[in-house]
């Protein structure tokens, strides 16, 4: 077990530091000056030049991407280019928006999901499982942004339910920040839930084939004991692996429904980073959600080692 | 009884409606495209950051109105020497800064000399380059020398670029901007919003709003959704297409005005074969100036025949120079040299205008012959190929600098255009303040610049606000780059 644990933990750190010169280097090579584009074109040579000065942009990459894996090693994300505010506030206040959606749309997404998914897979071949199965191949199709631009003129324009977006800071006012995730959570959740009970459907369907449950019912339990007490916890294994898959999923699917909603998360951040050629603030941002994807496959690997003793079995 | 029972709940009611209309009645959300990355309008040249703060939190030492006009500003008045050289300004009293400094004569040389500097970061520091020298005479009179007459420097310094700072705060504006106006920065609820309040001991007339809140939505449709939930109360400038919405909705007014945006194909004058005047005339004639309009700003923009704004009094419609005519476009190109044509790229940055009007250029260029092919490009890598390096045959891009039809005075400018006589006249109308000569000068260079087919001249950019009905006091048009508050008011 200590072994398979340490292996994984390698593979993370190894990915980590990979990722971080791919991000960095890459970057570098993206057309377009940042000290332009803060100045805008009736701009003089000389102000741009003074301003790249000041931004740290004439030493040369390599010198540049030291300190920057340095800074970050030592906690130091740096100072965004266009915000002039240390990355790192800038990225903790936007969590406070990216995080709770992301939560709330997984466990929306698993709540909705996983029971309609045991649902059909118990009424495997009946009119309910068409139509739940039906029911989920239009939740994958439907793109998030589409879904929550419809949830938007239902509830925020005609119902005035709830606000058409936008975000009120959580020490501000907690129940209209929490107003304010409930469409754009549903959007994200949609296709996710969609996707988690086809999983966990076939899943189930596979699982109780095996010769395991029918040994169970010779014992004399009836199909639905078997299932539950054997089934389920061996089918959870590619769930838990969707799961963690759409993790990263959800966190990159926020830059669009941030858009939607004009949310000062995460994904908007970096878009608007991208755009503006705020270099130092994208690689740390996008530094920052490879780790948090990183750790959650790493979490969802360890997981593993607990949900099937197997997994551990074979490392050693 | 039933009759009084009715009249009881109307005019319960209609308590409720006053109620609520005095609860919403001087503070106002603004819907804004995109989100300013810093707060100091001499530090950058993002169109949002003056939006939020010009005539707002900070201002000039003269101010620009709604129509383009200079008005004094911190300054009360001014005169000017006769050789147009020495301008004295006598400063208004009792003015302070949003954090209690008083504003002095100090301060206007502080934010001059701030400008002028070796490493100034101003994004419009050309603009300021006759200034010599700025001398403080005393605390509430200040005296600038310019090396040259320049008869936009009045205008010049009523722009964001130029407002008055104080050297205890100018490094703190990115993110904490004081200023002079109206408003005082509230906070900056960073990828969500800025809000700003009254500033109570504003030296100037009150304005109606005591709070005003600028909402980040850069999605059109996010933004059309807001308007009508009534999440915020209006927008300053809004994508045509999404105008109908809300111009047979009675809850709404739309208000067109102009800029002083002239939308141009231009083209690298440098480079073969469009350093040929046949085939730029030929390019003009191939060019449906109606159907661009049409097509591009859904019927918005005005059309424009050279590098000016048609609000202009010194304008001349000089649209008929070369008209719509294929066939002669034709006859150019063989002229030319080009029987079959020629192909050329076409680099478009990543706005509506642009990119809609390339396509029916490109269109419209193939019926004579030249074939176009069109790459979008995102606004960094534009500046730096287009605009630094000159790498380009055309591209689409709106000029928004008012009165700037001196860049074709500049021969190192992107496009490349070089003609002494152009630059010989510029030098003369910088140099001239007898307003009828000026006028004169003005004319002949849209002439020059029309005939020489320098550009393709397309339309003026139209300004198209979407606000709610109650609303009163915006700006129509866009003279300079703001939404300024201080006459926006509700009214029933």
């Amino acid at each position: 077990m200590t072994n398979y644990i340490l292996r994984r933990i390698l593979g993370f750190l190894v990915t980590l530091l990979v990722a971080a010169a791919v991000i960095f280097f890459l970057l570098d090579l993206l057309p377009g000056d940042p000290a332009r584009f803060i100045l805008g074109i009736n701009a003089s040579p000389e102000a741009v030049a003074a301003l790249r000065q000041q931004m740290g942009l004439d030493s040369p990459a390599l010198a540049r991407f030291g300190s920057w894996l340095m800074g970050m090693v030592q906690g130091d994300f740096g100072h965004s280019q266009t915000q002039r505010l240390p990355v790192a506030q800038l990225i903790a206040d936007r969590m406070a928006v990216t995080l709770p959606l992301t939560l709330f749309a997984m466990v929306i997404s698993v709540a909705v999901g996983l029971p309609l998914g045991i649902l059909a897979a118990r009424h495997r071949g009946k009119a309910t499982d068409t139509g739940l199965m039906i029911l989920a191949q239009v939740g994958v199709a439907i793109p998030n942004f589409w879904f929550g631009m419809l949830l938007t003129l239902a509830f925020a324009v005609s119902l005035r339910w709830l606000p058409t977006g936008g975000f009120s800071p959580w020490a501000e006012d907690p129940a209209a920040a929490l107003r304010s995730l409930v469409l754009p959570s549903l959007a994200l959740a949609l296709p996710q839930a969609a996707i988690l009970a086809r999983v966990m459907r076939t899943a189930l369907v596979d699982v109780s084939s095996q010769d395991y449950i029918r040994t169970a019912r010779a014992k004399g339990m009836t199909f639905g004991e078997a299932m539950w007490r054997h089934g389920v916890r061996n089918a959870l294994l590619p769930v838990l692996t969707i799961l963690g898959l759409q993790f990263a999923f959800l966190i990159a699917g926020t830059i669009i429904v941030e858009n939607v909603f004009y949310l000062p998360g995460l994904g908007r951040l970096i878009y608007t980073a991208i755009n503006e050629r705020d270099l130092v603030l994208v690689r740390s941002a996008t530094i920052i959600l490879v780790l948090a994807v990183s750790l959650t496959m790493l979490v969802v690997d360890l997981a593993y080692g607990l949900v099937d003793p197997r997994l551990r079995e074979k490392s050693r | 009884m039933r009759v009084t029972k009715s009249i009881a709940l109307a005019s319960a009611g209609l308590l409720l409606a006053t109620s609520l209309a005095a609860a919403q009645s001087t503070e106002i959300r603004i819907g804004v495209p995109l989100e300013p990355p810093a707060l100091d309008p001499t530090a950058g040249a993002a169109e949002a950051i003056d939006v939020v703060v010009y005539q707002n939190v900070f201002e000039g030492l003269t101010r620009i109105d709604e129509n383009g006009a200079v008005q004094p500003g911190l300054a009360s008045s001014w005169t000017i020497s006769d050789d147009g050289l020495t301008y004295r300004f006598s400063l208004n009293q009792g003015v302070t800064f949003h954090d209690g400094t008083s504003f002095e004569a100090e301060d206007v040389k502080f934010t001059f000399d701030r400008i002028l500097a070796e490493d100034s970061v101003n994004a419009q520091k050309a603009l300021y380059s006759s200034i010599a020298d700025v001398s403080v005479i005393d605390p509430a009179t200040v005296e600038f020398t310019l090396s040259q007459p320049d008869e936009l420097f009045l205008f010049n310094i009523g722009r964001g670029d130029a407002v008055i700072v104080a050297p205890e705060s100018a490094d703190n504006n990115a993110s904490m901007p004081i200023g002079t106006g109206p408003f005082a920065f509230l906070q900056w609820d960073r990828g969500s919003r800025v809000i700003l309040e009254q500033y109570g001991p504003y030296w100037g007339e009150k304005p109606a709003l005591t709070k005003a809140s600028y909402v980040f939505i850069g999605d059109t449709g996010a933004m059309t959704n807001a308007l009508l939930a009534g999440d915020i109360d209006g927008t300053y400038n809004f994508a045509a297409e999404a105008l109908p919405i809300f111009e047979s909705n009675p809850q709404f007014q739309v208000l067109v005005g102009t800029t002083e945006g002239e939308t141009i194909l231009s083209t690298n004058n440098a480079k073969p074969p469009f350093d040929q005047l046949e085939v730029r005339q030929a390019m003009a004639h191939a060019i449906n100036r109606d159907e661009i309009v049409e097509g591009a700003t859904y019927g918005f923009g005005v059309p424009i025949g050279s590098h000016f704004a048609p609000h202009h009094p010194y304008y001349l419609d000089l649209t008929g120079t070369y008209p719509f005519d294929p066939e002669r476009a034709r006859e150019l190109l063989a002229e030319a040299g080009f029987p079959d044509g020629f192909s050329a790229t076409l680099k478009l940055p990543p706005v509506a205008y642009a990119r809609l009007s390339g396509q029916i250029i490109a269109s419209e260029f193939a019926q004579v012959g030249i074939d176009l092919e069109l790459i979008n490009m995102e606004w960094a890598p534009w500046l730096e190929d287009v605009f630094a390096n000159k790498d380009f045959d055309l591209t689409i891009i709106s000029h928004v600098a008012p009165f700037d039809i001196g860049i074709y005075a500049n021969p190192d400018y992107y496009f490349g255009y070089d003609n002494p006589q152009v630059q010989a006249l510029n030098e003369e109308l910088n140099a001239t303040t007898d307003e009828a000569r000026r006028k004169e000068l003005a004319q002949e260079l849209q002439t020059i610049i029309a005939q020489d087919a320098v550009n393709g001249f397309l339309f003026e950019l139209a300004q198209t606000g979407v606000w709610n009905a109650k609303l009163e006091g915006m700006w129509k048009n866009a003279p300079v780059e703001g939404v300024v508050l201080r006459d926006i008011r509700w009214v029933e």
